[in-house]
Protein backbone atom coordinates (compact mmCIF):
# COMPACT_ATOMS: atom_id res chain seq x y z
CA UNK A 1 0.00 0.00 0.00
CA UNK A 2 1.52 3.07 -0.99
CA UNK A 3 1.04 5.92 1.62
CA UNK A 4 -1.31 8.86 0.44
CA UNK A 5 -3.00 11.98 1.81
CA UNK A 6 -6.78 12.28 0.52
CA UNK A 7 -6.65 15.97 -0.75
CA UNK A 8 -10.52 15.94 -1.14
CA UNK A 9 -10.71 15.47 2.87
CA UNK A 10 -10.51 18.55 4.60
CA UNK A 11 -7.97 20.08 6.76
CA UNK A 12 -7.86 20.01 10.28
CA UNK A 13 -8.00 23.51 11.82
CA UNK A 14 -4.84 24.70 13.72
CA UNK A 15 -3.42 26.79 16.32
CA UNK A 16 -1.95 29.87 13.91
CA UNK A 17 1.64 29.95 16.17
CA UNK A 18 3.53 27.67 18.52
CA UNK A 19 2.65 30.87 20.87
CA UNK A 20 -0.98 30.02 20.71
CA UNK A 21 -0.79 26.40 21.33
CA UNK A 22 1.14 26.98 24.80
CA UNK A 23 -1.02 29.83 25.74
CA UNK A 24 -4.11 27.88 25.33
CA UNK A 25 -2.18 24.95 27.21
CA UNK A 26 -1.21 27.33 29.97
CA UNK A 27 -4.48 28.28 29.93
CA UNK A 28 -5.81 25.16 29.97
CA UNK A 29 -3.34 23.80 33.37
CA UNK A 30 -3.63 26.94 34.94
CA UNK A 31 -7.33 26.91 36.86
CA UNK A 32 -8.49 27.12 40.16
CA UNK A 33 -6.65 24.64 41.75
CA UNK A 34 -3.53 26.56 41.12
CA UNK A 35 -4.69 29.21 43.30
CA UNK A 36 -6.65 27.29 45.98
CA UNK A 37 -5.22 24.38 46.18
CA UNK A 38 -1.57 24.58 45.45
CA UNK A 39 -0.73 27.11 48.68
CA UNK A 40 -3.08 25.32 51.39
CA UNK A 41 -0.93 21.90 50.33
CA UNK A 42 2.58 23.48 50.33
CA UNK A 43 1.45 24.94 53.90
CA UNK A 44 0.24 21.57 55.10
CA UNK A 45 3.20 19.53 53.49
CA UNK A 46 6.43 20.56 54.79
CA UNK A 47 6.44 24.31 53.85
CA UNK A 48 9.19 25.51 52.21
CA UNK A 49 10.63 21.43 52.02
CA UNK A 50 7.39 20.72 49.99
CA UNK A 51 9.62 22.57 46.97
CA UNK A 52 11.89 18.96 47.02
CA UNK A 53 9.16 16.72 46.38
CA UNK A 54 6.87 18.94 44.23
CA UNK A 55 9.42 19.10 41.85
CA UNK A 56 10.61 15.65 41.47
CA UNK A 57 6.83 14.68 41.13
CA UNK A 58 6.91 17.56 38.05
CA UNK A 59 9.93 15.87 36.56
CA UNK A 60 9.26 12.14 37.33
CA UNK A 61 5.40 12.20 36.46
CA UNK A 62 3.80 15.92 35.56
CA UNK A 63 5.99 16.48 32.33
CA UNK A 64 5.85 12.36 31.25
CA UNK A 65 2.42 12.09 31.09
CA UNK A 66 1.89 15.29 29.53
CA UNK A 67 4.50 14.43 26.73
CA UNK A 68 2.62 11.16 26.86
CA UNK A 69 -0.85 12.85 25.91
CA UNK A 70 0.87 15.27 23.70
CA UNK A 71 2.41 12.42 21.53
CA UNK A 72 -1.14 10.98 21.08
CA UNK A 73 -2.82 13.93 20.27
CA UNK A 74 -0.03 15.10 18.23
CA UNK A 75 0.54 11.95 16.07
CA UNK A 76 -3.15 10.29 15.99
CA UNK A 77 -4.84 13.88 15.49
CA UNK A 78 -7.87 13.22 17.05
CA UNK A 79 -10.15 14.30 20.09
CA UNK A 80 -9.51 11.09 23.04
CA UNK A 81 -11.68 8.66 21.97
CA UNK A 82 -10.25 8.76 17.52
CA UNK A 83 -6.62 8.94 18.94
CA UNK A 84 -6.59 6.24 21.06
CA UNK A 85 -8.70 4.11 18.34
CA UNK A 86 -6.02 5.11 15.29
CA UNK A 87 -3.33 3.80 18.47
CA UNK A 88 -5.45 0.91 19.12
CA UNK A 89 -9.25 0.09 18.03
CA UNK A 90 -10.33 -1.29 22.01
CA UNK A 91 -8.25 1.60 23.35
CA UNK A 92 -11.16 4.18 21.86
CA UNK A 93 -13.22 2.91 25.28
CA UNK A 94 -10.25 5.03 27.51
CA UNK A 95 -11.07 7.83 25.60
CA UNK A 96 -14.51 7.87 26.29
CA UNK A 97 -14.10 7.42 29.54
CA UNK A 98 -12.12 10.49 29.80
CA UNK A 99 -14.47 12.38 27.82
CA UNK A 100 -17.42 11.72 29.98
CA UNK A 101 -15.17 12.72 33.13
CA UNK A 102 -14.38 15.95 31.28
CA UNK A 103 -18.35 16.09 30.85
CA UNK A 104 -19.20 15.73 34.34
CA UNK A 105 -16.61 18.01 35.84
CA UNK A 106 -17.45 20.66 33.44
CA UNK A 107 -20.76 20.66 34.64
CA UNK A 108 -19.78 21.58 37.96
CA UNK A 109 -16.42 23.52 37.04
CA UNK A 110 -18.94 26.30 35.48
CA UNK A 111 -20.53 26.33 38.75
CA UNK A 112 -17.58 27.64 40.67
CA UNK A 113 -16.86 30.46 37.60
CA UNK A 114 -20.40 31.17 38.40
CA UNK A 115 -20.13 31.96 41.83
CA UNK A 116 -16.57 33.44 41.22
CA UNK A 117 -18.09 36.15 38.79
CA UNK A 118 -21.25 36.92 41.51
CA UNK A 119 -18.57 37.73 43.95
CA UNK A 120 -16.56 39.89 41.43
CA UNK A 121 -19.65 42.12 41.31
CA UNK A 122 -20.07 41.94 45.41
CA UNK A 123 -16.62 43.19 45.91
CA UNK A 124 -17.72 46.74 44.36
CA UNK A 125 -19.75 46.86 47.50
CA UNK A 126 -18.48 44.07 49.98
CA UNK A 127 -21.66 42.83 50.15
CA UNK A 128 -20.37 39.57 51.70
CA UNK A 129 -20.80 41.79 55.13
CA UNK A 130 -19.10 40.73 58.70
CA UNK A 131 -19.97 37.10 58.62
CA UNK A 132 -18.79 35.87 55.22
CA UNK A 133 -19.38 31.98 55.89
CA UNK A 134 -22.70 32.71 56.42
CA UNK A 135 -23.44 34.61 53.96
CA UNK A 136 -21.57 32.27 51.30
CA UNK A 137 -23.46 29.31 52.41
CA UNK A 138 -26.81 30.64 53.94
CA UNK A 139 -27.87 33.69 51.79
CA UNK A 140 -25.88 33.45 48.54
CA UNK A 141 -25.58 29.59 48.25
CA UNK A 142 -28.63 28.88 50.08
CA UNK A 143 -27.37 25.50 51.13
CA UNK A 144 -29.93 23.01 52.02
CA UNK A 145 -29.52 19.08 53.17
CA UNK A 146 -27.94 16.68 51.38
CA UNK A 147 -30.70 16.02 48.83
CA UNK A 148 -32.02 16.51 45.37
CA UNK A 149 -33.80 19.97 45.53
CA UNK A 150 -35.64 21.42 42.88
CA UNK A 151 -35.80 24.87 45.01
CA UNK A 152 -34.17 27.57 42.65
CA UNK A 153 -31.47 29.98 43.47
CA UNK A 154 -31.72 32.95 41.51
CA UNK A 155 -28.38 34.45 42.15
CA UNK A 156 -26.42 31.21 41.26
CA UNK A 157 -29.05 30.70 38.46
CA UNK A 158 -28.20 34.16 36.45
CA UNK A 159 -24.50 33.95 36.25
CA UNK A 160 -24.22 30.65 35.48
CA UNK A 161 -26.26 31.09 32.50
CA UNK A 162 -24.02 33.94 31.51
CA UNK A 163 -21.26 31.57 32.21
CA UNK A 164 -22.49 29.22 30.08
CA UNK A 165 -23.52 31.47 27.11
CA UNK A 166 -20.38 32.93 27.14
CA UNK A 167 -18.80 29.01 26.45
CA UNK A 168 -21.36 28.05 23.83
CA UNK A 169 -19.72 31.21 21.72
CA UNK A 170 -16.02 30.22 22.62
CA UNK A 171 -16.44 27.00 21.53
CA UNK A 172 -18.78 27.06 18.67
CA UNK A 173 -16.47 29.91 17.08
CA UNK A 174 -13.31 26.68 17.08
CA UNK A 175 -10.49 26.54 17.70
CA UNK A 176 -8.04 29.19 16.10
CA UNK A 177 -11.11 32.41 15.97
CA UNK A 178 -12.30 31.09 19.59
CA UNK A 179 -10.19 29.13 22.04
CA UNK A 180 -6.92 30.28 21.10
CA UNK A 181 -8.14 33.75 20.76
CA UNK A 182 -9.49 34.22 24.22
CA UNK A 183 -6.56 32.39 25.76
CA UNK A 184 -4.05 34.81 23.97
CA UNK A 185 -6.50 37.84 25.88
CA UNK A 186 -6.98 35.88 29.01
CA UNK A 187 -3.25 34.52 29.86
CA UNK A 188 -1.41 37.69 29.82
CA UNK A 189 -4.08 39.79 31.83
CA UNK A 190 -4.78 36.61 34.17
CA UNK A 191 -0.80 37.28 35.08
CA UNK A 192 -0.78 41.00 35.40
CA UNK A 193 -3.40 40.85 37.42
CA UNK A 194 -1.71 38.29 39.52
CA UNK A 195 1.24 40.34 39.85
CA UNK A 196 -0.57 43.06 41.10
CA UNK A 197 -2.20 40.97 43.67
CA UNK A 198 0.97 39.92 44.83
CA UNK A 199 2.43 43.39 44.70
CA UNK A 200 -0.32 44.48 47.05
CA UNK A 201 -0.47 41.80 49.48
CA UNK A 202 3.33 41.92 49.91
CA UNK A 203 2.84 45.36 51.33
CA UNK A 204 0.27 44.62 53.75
CA UNK A 205 1.20 44.72 57.26
CA UNK A 206 1.66 40.50 58.57
CA UNK A 207 2.55 39.77 54.98
CA UNK A 208 6.46 38.60 56.42
CA UNK A 209 4.45 36.24 58.69
CA UNK A 210 2.49 34.74 56.06
CA UNK A 211 5.72 34.04 53.68
CA UNK A 212 7.65 32.56 57.08
CA UNK A 213 4.67 29.47 57.18
CA UNK A 214 4.64 29.14 53.21
CA UNK A 215 8.47 28.83 53.03
CA UNK A 216 10.03 27.63 56.52
CA UNK A 217 11.06 24.40 55.97
CA UNK A 218 9.91 21.39 57.84
CA UNK A 219 12.68 18.86 56.54
CA UNK A 220 11.12 15.72 58.73
CA UNK A 221 8.24 16.34 56.68
CA UNK A 222 10.17 14.67 53.91
CA UNK A 223 10.37 11.52 55.50
CA UNK A 224 6.17 11.27 55.25
CA UNK A 225 5.34 9.03 52.19
CA UNK A 226 2.05 11.12 52.71
CA UNK A 227 3.82 14.30 51.63
CA UNK A 228 4.89 12.54 48.65
CA UNK A 229 2.04 11.82 47.62
CA UNK A 230 0.59 14.82 48.03
CA UNK A 231 3.33 16.61 45.61
CA UNK A 232 2.33 13.67 43.10
CA UNK A 233 -1.40 14.58 43.87
CA UNK A 234 -0.76 18.28 43.57
CA UNK A 235 1.21 17.84 40.65
CA UNK A 236 -1.03 15.42 38.42
CA UNK A 237 -4.45 17.48 39.09
CA UNK A 238 -2.39 20.87 38.00
CA UNK A 239 -1.52 19.96 35.16
CA UNK A 240 -4.90 18.89 33.44
CA UNK A 241 -3.17 15.59 32.09
CA UNK A 242 -4.43 12.32 31.58
CA UNK A 243 -8.02 13.15 30.86
CA UNK A 244 -8.46 13.86 27.38
CA UNK A 245 -7.33 17.50 27.04
CA UNK A 246 -3.84 17.83 26.25
CA UNK A 247 -4.40 15.25 23.68
CA UNK A 248 -7.19 17.56 21.93
CA UNK A 249 -5.05 20.32 22.24
CA UNK A 250 -2.20 18.73 20.83
CA UNK A 251 -4.17 16.95 17.90
CA UNK A 252 -4.84 20.47 16.78
CA UNK A 253 -0.86 21.43 16.76
CA UNK A 254 0.46 21.67 13.48
CA UNK A 255 2.14 18.60 11.66
CA UNK A 256 5.90 19.66 12.42
CA UNK A 257 5.41 21.52 15.74
CA UNK A 258 7.67 21.16 18.17
CA UNK A 259 6.23 19.37 20.78
CA UNK A 260 8.00 18.49 23.86
CA UNK A 261 9.71 21.83 23.81
CA UNK A 262 6.57 23.83 24.05
CA UNK A 263 5.74 20.91 26.53
CA UNK A 264 8.38 22.21 29.14
CA UNK A 265 7.23 25.90 28.48
CA UNK A 266 3.65 24.61 29.75
CA UNK A 267 4.51 22.46 32.62
CA UNK A 268 7.20 25.44 34.12
CA UNK A 269 4.79 27.82 33.75
CA UNK A 270 1.75 26.54 35.68
CA UNK A 271 4.58 25.98 38.55
CA UNK A 272 5.16 28.92 38.44
CA UNK A 273 1.78 30.42 38.40
CA UNK A 274 1.91 28.20 41.61
CA UNK A 275 4.43 29.84 43.38
CA UNK A 276 3.31 33.43 42.50
CA UNK A 277 -0.45 32.20 43.56
CA UNK A 278 1.05 30.76 46.73
CA UNK A 279 2.88 34.01 47.22
CA UNK A 280 0.14 36.33 47.23
CA UNK A 281 -2.36 34.03 49.21
CA UNK A 282 -0.11 33.27 52.14
CA UNK A 283 0.76 37.16 51.90
CA UNK A 284 -2.86 37.89 51.95
CA UNK A 285 -3.56 35.07 55.17
CA UNK A 286 -0.48 36.84 57.15
CA UNK A 287 -2.34 40.11 57.13
CA UNK A 288 -5.55 38.04 58.15
CA UNK A 289 -4.02 36.74 61.25
CA UNK A 290 -2.39 39.64 62.07
CA UNK A 291 -5.60 41.67 62.38
CA UNK A 292 -7.33 39.26 64.04
CA UNK A 293 -4.11 38.83 66.48
CA UNK A 294 -3.44 35.41 65.76
CA UNK A 295 -1.20 33.15 64.04
CA UNK A 296 -1.27 31.38 60.29
CA UNK A 297 -1.69 28.02 61.96
CA UNK A 298 -4.82 29.28 64.00
CA UNK A 299 -6.84 30.25 61.15
CA UNK A 300 -8.98 28.39 59.62
CA UNK A 301 -10.05 27.33 55.65
CA UNK A 302 -6.47 27.83 54.23
CA UNK A 303 -7.54 25.77 50.71
CA UNK A 304 -10.29 25.00 48.49
CA UNK A 305 -13.82 26.88 47.98
CA UNK A 306 -13.63 27.85 51.55
CA UNK A 307 -10.20 29.82 50.72
CA UNK A 308 -11.50 31.61 48.23
CA UNK A 309 -15.65 32.51 49.07
CA UNK A 310 -15.15 32.64 52.85
CA UNK A 311 -11.74 33.83 53.87
CA UNK A 312 -10.67 35.32 51.54
CA UNK A 313 -13.73 37.95 51.39
CA UNK A 314 -13.34 38.44 54.89
CA UNK A 315 -9.34 39.61 54.48
CA UNK A 316 -11.21 42.13 51.87
CA UNK A 317 -13.34 43.45 54.07
CA UNK A 318 -10.25 44.45 56.40
CA UNK A 319 -8.34 46.07 53.65
CA UNK A 320 -8.19 49.92 52.61
CA UNK A 321 -8.73 49.72 49.56
CA UNK A 322 -10.36 45.79 49.76
CA UNK A 323 -12.95 46.43 47.16
CA UNK A 324 -10.59 46.49 43.93
CA UNK A 325 -8.14 44.26 45.43
CA UNK A 326 -11.45 41.81 45.54
CA UNK A 327 -12.59 42.41 42.15
CA UNK A 328 -8.92 41.65 41.04
CA UNK A 329 -9.13 38.68 42.51
CA UNK A 330 -12.45 37.31 41.89
CA UNK A 331 -11.95 37.94 38.02
CA UNK A 332 -8.68 36.74 38.18
CA UNK A 333 -10.63 33.22 39.10
CA UNK A 334 -13.00 34.07 36.43
CA UNK A 335 -10.13 34.34 33.99
CA UNK A 336 -8.46 31.15 35.41
CA UNK A 337 -11.72 29.26 35.64
CA UNK A 338 -12.78 30.34 31.99
CA UNK A 339 -9.87 29.23 30.31
CA UNK A 340 -10.06 26.02 32.04
CA UNK A 341 -13.56 24.99 30.97
CA UNK A 342 -13.11 25.49 27.44
CA UNK A 343 -10.45 23.65 27.01
CA UNK A 344 -12.46 20.65 28.74
CA UNK A 345 -15.40 20.98 26.88
CA UNK A 346 -13.61 21.68 23.29
CA UNK A 347 -11.92 17.62 23.84
CA UNK A 348 -15.84 16.74 24.47
CA UNK A 349 -17.41 18.76 21.32
CA UNK A 350 -14.59 17.42 19.15
CA UNK A 351 -15.12 13.97 19.88
CA UNK A 352 -18.75 14.48 19.73
CA UNK A 353 -17.73 15.93 16.29
CA UNK A 354 -15.30 13.09 15.11
CA UNK A 355 -17.44 9.96 16.00
CA UNK A 356 -21.00 11.17 14.79
CA UNK A 357 -19.80 13.11 11.99
CA UNK A 358 -21.10 16.58 12.85
CA UNK A 359 -20.06 20.41 11.98
CA UNK A 360 -17.75 21.62 14.68
CA UNK A 361 -20.35 24.19 15.23
CA UNK A 362 -23.59 21.39 15.33
CA UNK A 363 -21.66 19.37 17.88
CA UNK A 364 -20.08 22.43 19.85
CA UNK A 365 -24.23 23.92 20.23
CA UNK A 366 -25.61 20.30 21.32
CA UNK A 367 -22.36 19.33 23.87
CA UNK A 368 -22.58 23.19 25.12
CA UNK A 369 -26.36 22.75 25.57
CA UNK A 370 -26.91 19.46 27.31
CA UNK A 371 -24.07 20.08 29.18
CA UNK A 372 -25.39 23.60 30.80
CA UNK A 373 -29.38 22.24 31.18
CA UNK A 374 -27.80 19.44 33.43
CA UNK A 375 -25.15 22.24 35.20
CA UNK A 376 -28.22 24.83 35.60
CA UNK A 377 -30.61 21.80 37.11
CA UNK A 378 -28.08 20.42 39.73
CA UNK A 379 -26.29 23.36 40.70
CA UNK A 380 -28.65 26.30 40.88
CA UNK A 381 -30.77 24.72 43.54
CA UNK A 382 -30.14 24.59 46.97
CA UNK A 383 -28.75 21.57 47.46
CA UNK A 384 -25.62 22.52 44.76
CA UNK A 385 -22.59 22.78 47.01
CA UNK A 386 -22.96 19.96 48.70
CA UNK A 387 -23.43 17.83 45.16
CA UNK A 388 -20.59 19.92 43.64
CA UNK A 389 -18.47 18.60 46.98
CA UNK A 390 -19.35 15.39 46.26
CA UNK A 391 -18.75 14.76 42.46
CA UNK A 392 -15.98 16.55 42.24
CA UNK A 393 -14.55 14.22 45.36
CA UNK A 394 -14.98 11.33 43.35
CA UNK A 395 -14.54 12.88 39.54
CA UNK A 396 -10.59 13.87 40.22
CA UNK A 397 -9.63 11.85 43.22
CA UNK A 398 -11.24 8.32 41.55
CA UNK A 399 -11.89 9.15 38.04
CA UNK A 400 -8.79 11.05 36.63
CA UNK A 401 -6.99 9.07 38.41
CA UNK A 402 -8.26 5.51 37.11
CA UNK A 403 -8.10 6.82 33.90
CA UNK A 404 -4.41 7.96 33.92
CA UNK A 405 -3.59 4.31 35.60
CA UNK A 406 -5.81 2.58 32.56
CA UNK A 407 -3.81 4.98 30.11
CA UNK A 408 0.12 4.18 31.20
CA UNK A 409 -0.97 0.71 31.61
CA UNK A 410 -2.83 0.22 28.30
CA UNK A 411 -0.01 2.25 26.24
CA UNK A 412 2.70 0.65 27.83
CA UNK A 413 2.16 -2.86 28.55
CA UNK A 414 -0.87 -3.84 26.59
CA UNK A 415 -0.54 -2.09 23.38
CA UNK A 416 2.74 -1.33 23.29
CA UNK A 417 3.09 1.60 21.35
CA UNK A 418 5.17 3.68 24.12
CA UNK A 419 7.98 3.69 21.27
CA UNK A 420 6.15 4.76 18.70
CA UNK A 421 5.21 7.68 20.54
CA UNK A 422 8.93 8.27 21.97
CA UNK A 423 10.00 7.79 18.12
CA UNK A 424 7.26 10.59 16.83
CA UNK A 425 8.37 12.93 19.61
CA UNK A 426 11.97 13.08 19.22
CA UNK A 427 11.38 13.39 15.39
CA UNK A 428 9.32 16.80 15.72
CA UNK A 429 10.72 18.02 18.72
CA UNK A 430 14.33 19.72 19.75
CA UNK A 431 14.07 18.41 23.48
CA UNK A 432 14.76 14.30 23.17
CA UNK A 433 12.50 12.10 24.86
CA UNK A 434 15.15 9.27 26.19
CA UNK A 435 14.15 5.78 27.19
CA UNK A 436 14.05 6.62 31.23
CA UNK A 437 10.46 7.94 29.88
CA UNK A 438 9.84 4.46 29.42
CA UNK A 439 10.19 3.85 33.00
CA UNK A 440 8.81 6.73 34.45
CA UNK A 441 5.54 6.14 32.63
CA UNK A 442 5.35 2.55 32.50
CA UNK A 443 6.54 2.00 36.40
CA UNK A 444 6.55 4.88 38.26
CA UNK A 445 3.67 6.67 37.66
CA UNK A 446 1.22 3.48 37.98
CA UNK A 447 2.90 2.65 40.73
CA UNK A 448 1.99 6.24 42.18
CA UNK A 449 -1.08 6.42 40.86
CA UNK A 450 -2.39 2.94 42.28
CA UNK A 451 -1.41 4.29 45.51
CA UNK A 452 -2.88 7.17 45.52
CA UNK A 453 -6.05 5.91 44.22
CA UNK A 454 -5.82 2.79 47.33
CA UNK A 455 -5.46 4.85 49.67
CA UNK A 456 -8.74 7.42 48.55
CA UNK A 457 -10.50 4.27 47.89
CA UNK A 458 -10.32 3.25 51.59
CA UNK A 459 -10.88 6.03 53.52
CA UNK A 460 -14.02 7.29 51.69
CA UNK A 461 -15.02 3.79 51.87
CA UNK A 462 -14.47 3.63 55.31
CA UNK A 463 -15.26 7.09 56.58
CA UNK A 464 -17.21 8.18 54.33
CA UNK A 465 -17.00 11.68 53.13
CA UNK A 466 -18.09 14.96 55.09
CA UNK A 467 -20.48 13.51 57.08
CA UNK A 468 -22.86 13.21 53.87
CA UNK A 469 -25.32 10.14 54.13
CA UNK A 470 -24.12 6.80 52.71
CA UNK A 471 -27.15 6.92 49.89
CA UNK A 472 -26.05 10.44 48.67
CA UNK A 473 -22.53 9.06 48.39
CA UNK A 474 -23.64 6.00 46.78
CA UNK A 475 -25.56 8.35 44.10
CA UNK A 476 -23.60 11.02 43.36
CA UNK A 477 -19.84 9.71 44.12
CA UNK A 478 -19.97 6.25 43.10
CA UNK A 479 -22.98 7.02 41.22
CA UNK A 480 -20.79 9.72 39.03
CA UNK A 481 -18.06 6.75 38.24
CA UNK A 482 -20.68 4.43 37.33
CA UNK A 483 -22.21 6.49 34.94
CA UNK A 484 -19.28 7.60 33.12
CA UNK A 485 -17.91 4.03 33.35
CA UNK A 486 -21.33 3.30 31.55
CA UNK A 487 -21.48 5.78 29.24
CA UNK A 488 -18.00 5.33 28.19
CA UNK A 489 -18.87 1.63 27.56
CA UNK A 490 -22.21 2.76 24.99
CA UNK A 491 -20.73 5.41 23.61
CA UNK A 492 -17.97 2.84 22.28
CA UNK A 493 -20.36 0.61 20.92
CA UNK A 494 -22.26 3.02 18.92
CA UNK A 495 -20.83 2.35 15.42
CA UNK A 496 -18.77 5.31 13.75
CA UNK A 497 -20.06 4.39 9.99
CA UNK A 498 -16.37 4.79 8.59
CA UNK A 499 -16.36 9.09 10.26
CA UNK A 500 -12.65 7.25 11.64
CA UNK A 501 -11.18 7.67 8.57
CA UNK A 502 -9.86 3.78 7.99
CA UNK A 503 -6.85 4.68 5.66
CA UNK A 504 -6.14 7.22 8.25
CA UNK A 505 -1.73 7.06 8.02
CA UNK A 506 0.46 8.12 10.92
CA UNK A 507 2.58 11.14 9.87
CA UNK A 508 5.94 11.05 9.79
CA UNK A 509 6.49 7.13 8.91
CA UNK A 510 8.70 5.38 11.74
CA UNK A 511 10.73 2.32 11.82
CA UNK A 512 9.53 1.16 15.18
CA UNK A 513 5.34 0.65 13.85
CA UNK A 514 6.17 -2.46 12.41
CA UNK A 515 3.03 -3.98 14.47
CA UNK B 1 10.87 36.45 57.67
CA UNK B 2 12.85 33.83 59.00
CA UNK B 3 16.79 32.89 57.33
CA UNK B 4 15.40 29.68 56.23
CA UNK B 5 12.26 31.12 54.76
CA UNK B 6 13.49 33.88 52.82
CA UNK B 7 16.25 31.04 51.49
CA UNK B 8 13.52 29.01 50.37
CA UNK B 9 11.24 31.11 48.47
CA UNK B 10 14.41 32.17 46.67
CA UNK B 11 15.13 28.65 46.10
CA UNK B 12 11.82 28.14 44.84
CA UNK B 13 11.63 30.88 42.53
CA UNK B 14 15.19 30.61 41.27
CA UNK B 15 14.44 27.15 40.29
CA UNK B 16 10.58 27.35 39.19
CA UNK B 17 10.69 30.75 37.27
CA UNK B 18 14.33 30.07 36.44
CA UNK B 19 12.96 27.06 34.81
CA UNK B 20 10.39 28.69 32.67
CA UNK B 21 12.95 31.38 31.59
CA UNK B 22 15.48 28.67 30.67
CA UNK B 23 12.63 26.53 28.38
CA UNK B 24 11.50 29.26 27.12
CA UNK B 25 15.04 30.54 25.74
CA UNK B 26 15.52 26.72 24.46
CA UNK B 27 12.18 26.91 22.91
CA UNK B 28 13.48 30.29 20.71
CA UNK B 29 16.91 28.76 19.96
CA UNK B 30 15.58 25.63 18.75
CA UNK B 31 11.75 26.37 17.86
CA UNK B 32 11.56 23.66 15.31
CA UNK B 33 13.75 20.34 13.64
CA UNK B 34 15.42 21.56 10.61
CA UNK B 35 12.81 21.95 7.59
CA UNK B 36 14.20 19.57 4.74
CA UNK B 37 14.59 16.45 7.15
CA UNK B 38 10.83 16.54 7.62
CA UNK B 39 8.86 18.54 5.32
CA UNK B 40 5.11 19.23 6.76
CA UNK B 41 2.87 17.56 4.14
CA UNK B 42 -0.57 19.97 5.49
CA UNK B 43 1.90 22.76 4.71
CA UNK B 44 3.78 22.04 1.87
CA UNK B 45 2.41 22.92 -1.59
CA UNK B 46 0.21 20.63 -3.59
CA UNK B 47 2.51 17.44 -4.73
CA UNK B 48 3.88 13.72 -3.78
CA UNK B 49 4.71 13.65 -0.40
CA UNK B 50 7.09 11.01 0.99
Amino acid sequence: MAPHHDAAAPQRETWTSSTGFILAAVGSAVGLGNIWRFPGVAYESGGGAFLIPYLVALLTAGIPILFLDYAVGHRYRGAAPLSYRRMARPAEALGWFQIVLSFVIAVYYAAVIAWSLSYFVFAFDLRWGEDTAAFFVDEYLQVGDPEISTTLVSGVAVPLVLVWAAVLVIIALGVTKGVQRVNIIFIPLLVLAFVGLVVRALTLPGATDGLNALFTPDWAALADPGVWIAAYSQIFFSLSIAFGIMVTYASYQRRRANMTSSGLVVAFANSSFEILAGIGVFATLGFLARQQATTIDQLEGLSGPILSFVTFPAVISEMPGGNLFGAVFFGALVLAGFTSIISILLGVAASVQEKFGLTHRTAAVAVCVVCSIISIGLFSTTSGLIALDTVDQWANNIGIVVSAIVMTVLIVWVFRTAPVLRAHLNRVSTFRVGRVWFVLIGGLAPVVLTTMLVQRVRTLATEGYEGYPGWYLLVFGWGTIAVVAVGALVLTLIPWRGRDDADFRAWPELEEEQR
Amino acid sequence: MTTSAVLMMIVAMLVVWGGLVASVLFLRARPEVDDTELPDPDAAPPGEQG
